[in-house]
């Protein structure tokens, strides 16, 4: 949310020639294959971030994303090329088969130890994705109702550490290796509630889950450990800097909200787990 | 006296393969018979179908005037009363020689342990086995397992006794300890029938000696007529090649 | 008393040893000499060669990393409990069911046709499935049909899952060792006038089961590791803790330490399974 209002304000403030491309000259020499830029993303990708899993068709808020970063650093549409990866494959050492990956990574330090991220192109909020019939057993979005739930969460994502340290249920949690699983299990009844990111808690509750429902979402600029979402990149990547740059333009310019605004649903409305 | 046993025209197949062809024999109560024969003649064919281990396709069996031969008659409590004793011992290698000879009494008759323990004693001391009672049939010699597979079988109380080949299997000098047992329950009146190939044993006790040949008894007498005067060529012709 | 003097003079090794003793001494000598050498060459050719790569540096940071390790271990310890559980009461269970199951698949009495019809088909469908199919079918199948809590719990119906499985090896391997007892034992016991069933449970299985303990052991083992997929349904043990700290960290570490714990249960279990095997040919010999 800060993140927006001050590039809000940036929009205000400089002129709208800034918008202008970025260094075209940054990422020359420096992709994997010369003239063009291969990203990558998850297999499958999911809504909203791409849409029915074609990011070729820039459709959704992570394929949009990924086209004006592009474009920024001055490929055409056409000289982008797309790769999947899972996330152990993005992590794993030695070459890379993609010059950046887009799917939702969380920024953290432990990370940021083993391979780099660019500047964040988006903050989000966690939500609680669960049932109808939970709600009405009397679940609310307080944390102590929250901690008498059974919890479940992807294994892979920076929902588990936030569940321990934020939520700390009283129950040990699952965990799943894919959204898939998760829903299953809720279904199933097996687990009340599952901790997400708001765009793909919205997404799961309203066309995946069930009688699905969000209880609450954790404020997006949470001081001590805001979920933000970079592209991952190999260690030492010289590419960074140009995509940093890239990001940065765009924020400035207020492209990236647009997208956003485009892409993911607003999420008003949905009460601020306090 | 009990143990009387009767064959008559007993015919038993194996598929197409006619191992007992029309058998008629009759042993009376505290005789002892012995089969002789080629190998493959259907010795212990027959053996096996005295106490219903193979059923028999044509004929009857009377044990005590009882037709046993019935189809669809229990063999479970004829079975308990003709113990037979094979050419390879087939002791339960996963029980000493006490529980081998225990585990038929126990859970057929119902007996406890503390029952057998006197009886059971008294039957390997008869047999010279008082000392190997809790040896497993591994830790012990051929000889000594056959007497064991003997005494598990007399266990029972029988009123026949089968025997198959029993001393085959076993090495020339422990032939003797094992025949020693057949002499004395000989002397007790067991009813006994025997398939051997220890021809001066059958001479010296038997009191008739069948020839068995292609599953046909083709001649049976006292001893001294078999192996003194065979009348049938085939007799002969076998005594030959064995003596 | 009468052999004495004879192990004197062969047994005795303290003694000048007989020739052939010096022989298969030098013998031995030698072929330990060798296995030495050739242990020592792989060792320093994969200790030197291997950091030699150019890409060791990044592998060891991100396998082998000591700070990594020595943070995520306890936990995975921790989890591995777990495992050790889920285990615990999946073993009994599969030891009854497979019994019961090489049982039906044994009955010969027609009237129980199509008890051997079921422990048939039973054996042929679980062996035929990945294990890991099974979990998800019934540990998010079963539970979807409206089960109330605890009953709809992934660890009943993933332990079910485990159980359904391995009890049809362990069916197969009960009757391979069923099938390997010589019909002339149940001949024996018949002759005696035991039921088939005194027959079966006196005589037959407890040989059939200490024939066949090396093979189940080794099923067991494989168990212990396949406890792993329960993870797929939800339970946090080893293998999904390790996947939590690899994704926080991003880092492989947490894996290594999760082998490491696996090889320390398995490898001793391996071997004592090898020594079993070893000691029955021995005994069969
Ligand atoms: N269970 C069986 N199935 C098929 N053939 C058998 C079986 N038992 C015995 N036979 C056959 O019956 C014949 C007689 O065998 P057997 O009674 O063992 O003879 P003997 O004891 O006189 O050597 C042999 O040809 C043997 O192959
Ligand atoms: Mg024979």
């Amino acid at each position: 949310m800060r993140l927006l209002a001050t590039t809000a304000a940036a929009l205000c403030l400089t002129a709208t020639g800034a918008l202008a491309h970025g260094d075209d000259e940054c990422a020359v020499g420096k992709t994997l294959e010369d003239g063009v830029l291969t990203i990558a993303t998850g297999n499958p990708a999911f809504y909203p971030w791409v849409l029915n899993d074609a990011p070729e068709s820039g459709e959704g808020f992570e394929a949009a994303v990924a086209y004006a970063i592009a474009a920024e650093m001055g490929f055409d549409a056409d000289a982008v090329t797309w790769v999947r990866t899972s996330f152990d494959e993005a992590i794993q050492p030695g070459p890379k088969n993609f010059d950046f990956n887009i799917q939702q990574y969380s920024i953290t330090p432990e990370r940021e130890q083993m391979v780099d991220f660019s500047l964040p192109y988006y903050t989000s909020a966690m939500a609680v994705l669960t049932t109808e019939a939970v709600v009405e057993a009397g679940a609310e979005p307080t944390l102590e109702s929250l901690r008498g739930l059974l919890w479940g969460a992807d294994a892979n994502t920076t929902a588990v550490p936030m569940l321990t340290e934020i939520v700390g249920p009283e129950r040990d949690a699952m965990l799943y290796g894919d959204n898939v699983d998760v829903t299953a299990a809720m279904q199933a009844g097996q687990i009340d509630a599952a901790l997400f990111d708001l765009p793909t808690a919205l997404y799961l509750a309203a066309v995946v889950v069930e009688g699905g429902t969000i209880l609450g979402q954790f404020p997006a600029d949470r001081s001590d450990n805001p979920d933000q979402f970079g592209l991952l990149m190999e260690e030492g990547n010289p590419l960074k800097e140009c995509v940093d740059h890239a990001i940065e333009h765009l924020t400035e310019s207020g492209r990236l909200a647009e997208i956003e605004a485009e892409w993911l649903q607003a999420a008003t409305g949905v009460p601020v787990i306090q | 006296m009990r143990g009387k046993l009767e064959l008559t025209n007993v015919w038993k197949s194996f598929g197409d393969h006619q191992v007992c062809r029309g058998v008629d024999l009759s042993v009376g109560a505290g005789q002892m018979v012995c089969l002789i024969g080629a190998s493959g003649s259907g010795k212990s064919t027959l053996l096996r179908c005295m106490n219903l281990l193979e059923p028999i396709d044509e004929g009857t069996i009377h044990l005590d005037g009882q037709d046993i031969s019935e189809p669809g008659l229990d063999a479970q409590p004829i079975r308990t009363r003709i113990g037979i004793v094979f050419q390879s011992y087939n002791l339960f290698p996963h029980m000493t020689a006490a529980q081998n000879v225990m585990l038929a009494p126990r859970r057929v008759r119902g007996k406890t342990p503390a029952e057998l323990a006197a009886p059971v004693q008294a039957l390997f001391a008869r047999f010279g086995l008082a000392d190997r009672m809790d040896h497993y049939p591994d830790q012990l010699s051929g000889g000594q397992q056959q007497r064991v597979a003997i005494i598990r079988a007399l266990a029972m109380s029988p009123e026949i006794m089968l025997f198959d080949e029993i001393t085959s299997a076993l090495d020339p000098e422990l032939v003797g300890e094992v025949l020693d047992v057949l002499r004395q329950l000989r002397h007790e009146g067991m009813t006994m029938v025997l398939a051997t190939h220890e021809m001066s044993f059958a001479r010296e006790l038997a009191d008739t000696v069948c020839f068995l040949d292609g599953g046909r008894i083709i001649e049976q007498g006292p001893p001294e007529a078999i192996f003194a005067a065979p009348r049938e060529a085939r007799t002969r012709a076998f005594l030959e090649r064995v003596l | 008393m009468t052999d004495a003097p004879l192990r004197g003079a062969a047994g005795d090794t303290s003694a000048a040893p007989t020739r052939r003793q010096a022989y298969e001494a030098r013998l031995k000598r030698r072929s330990n000499m060798i296995a030495a050498g050739s242990t020592i060459a792989v060792v320093l050719a994969v200790v030197v060669l291997v950091p030699l790569a150019p890409g060791w540096e990044a592998v060891q940071r991100s396998f082998f990393n000591g700070e990594v390790f020595a943070a995520t271990f306890p936990g995975l310890l921790n989890a591995f409990m777990l495992d050790v559980a889920i285990f615990l009461w999946c073993a009994p269970a599969i030891a009854i069911l497979g019994l019961l199951i090489a049982l039906c698949r044994d009955v010969r009495a027609p009237a129980l046709f199509p008890l051997r019809m079921f422990g048939a088909l039973y054996t042929d469908i679980f062996r035929g499935l990945p294990v890991i199919l099974v979990i998800y079918l019934v540990g998010f199948g079963v539970p979807g049909l409206g089960l109330p809590r605890p009953w709809n719990s992934p660890y009943i119906w993933g332990s079910l899952a485990l159980i359904l499985v391995y009890a049809a090896y362990v069916a197969e391997v009960i009757r391979s060792g069923i099938d390997s007892i010589h019909q002339s034992q149940r001949s024996a016991a018949a002759s005696l006038g035991l039921s088939e069933a005194d027959t079966m449970r006196f005589v037959v299985l407890p040989q059939a089961i200490r024939n066949v303990a090396p093979a189940n052991m080794n099923l067991f083992i494989a168990l212990q590791k396949d406890v792993a997929l329960l993870s797929f349904i939800g339970p946090v043990e080893i293998f999904r803790q390790a996947g939590v700290y690899k994704s926080l960290m991003a880092n492989f570490t947490p894996y290594v330490g999760a082998a490491l714990i696996f090889l320390a249960i398995t490898i001793p279990a391996t071997r004592y399974a090898d020594y079993l095997l070893h000691k029955q040919r021995r005994r069969q010999r």
